[in-house]
């Protein structure tokens, strides 16, 4: 067996290449950051959810807490740019559906990449247009 | 050889993601700026009442243990990645911090459904 060239030279400083700041050297590494970013948005939402479903656990007050602190400005700012990153992160999640799905067949042919895109976008505005008629149809009268 | 954990995570980072791309959006839209807002809807559809309803109900339990969970499996794993591009080297401790981190919502998340309206 070899001797571990890295072990071997324990304690010998090696030179690492500082990265700086490359994400904004061109715009394609700039848009590539933005979308890894919306994670940082989808794991706070969950989270918020999460806090949301602990109060309810908790009782009317808490759950009300919960409820009120949703209407802060800054609650309401969060929510609006989680909406702009997650639309995002849904965006680039189909446009890279061709490369992550394995190939689609149907009569012999393949799916093009165009087709799958668009399936996936049709999907996603499908179920979105379905959650929110689901809340719509089903909300409270609006007190007089 | 050990066998590699990736899959598993990677699939549910996937499954989270295709999740959030389906309906983040809309469930973003509706429980933080819509409601919260009485903008198209009003402030009351999200009582405690019709809330504690919802969870009480399997479909309820089911939708809210997929959204939040795997949210937060798709956001930590991409989370570590992240961290990756931006040149912080961490093994794999710190992995499994993320992972576990996700993991641990999940039981919280299921634990809370159990517990919830009794």
């Amino acid at each position: 067996m070899k001797a571990d060239p890295v072990k071997a030279g324990a304690g010998v400083k090696t030179y690492v290449r500082p990265m700086g700041f490359w994400w904004l050297r061109n715009p394609f590494y700039r848009w590539y950051m933005l979308r890894e970013l919306s994670c940082a948005f989808i794991t706070a939402y969950a989270l918020i959810l999460l806090r949301g479903l602990m109060s309810l656990t908790e009782g009317r007050e808490a759950f009300d807490a919960w409820r009120g602190s949703l209407g802060s400005p800054w609650a309401v700012g969060f929510h609006v740019i989680a909406l702009l990153m997650v639309t995002y992160h849904a965006w680039t999640w189909f446009k890279v559906m061709p490369k992550t799905l394995p190939f689609v067949s149907i009569a012999g042919r393949r799916l093009s990449d165009r087709t799958i895109i668009a399936l996936g976008l049709a999907a996603a505005c499908a179920a979105s247009i379905l959650v929110f008629l689901a809340v719509f149809l089903n909300a409270p009268q609006a007190p007089p | 050889m050990k066998r590699s954990n990736k899959p598993i995570f990677w699939s549910l980072f996937g499954a989270g993601g295709m999740l959030s791309a389906l309906v983040g959006p809309v469930l973003v839209f509706v429980t933080g700026i819509a409601v919260p807002l009485g903008l198209l809807l009003p402030r009351e559809t999200m009582s405690y009442e019709r809330m504690l309803a919802f969870v009480q109900g399997g479909f309820g339990k089911l939708g809210a243990l997929a959204v939040i969970s795997l949210f937060l499996f798709h956001g930590l794993h991409r989370m570590y990645h992240v961290l990756h591009d931006v040149g912080i080297h961490v093994g794999a401790g710190l992995k499994a911090l993320f992972h576990g981190f996700a993991i641990a919502g999940t039981l919280a998340c299921i634990y809370l459904l159990a517990v919830v309206g009794r």
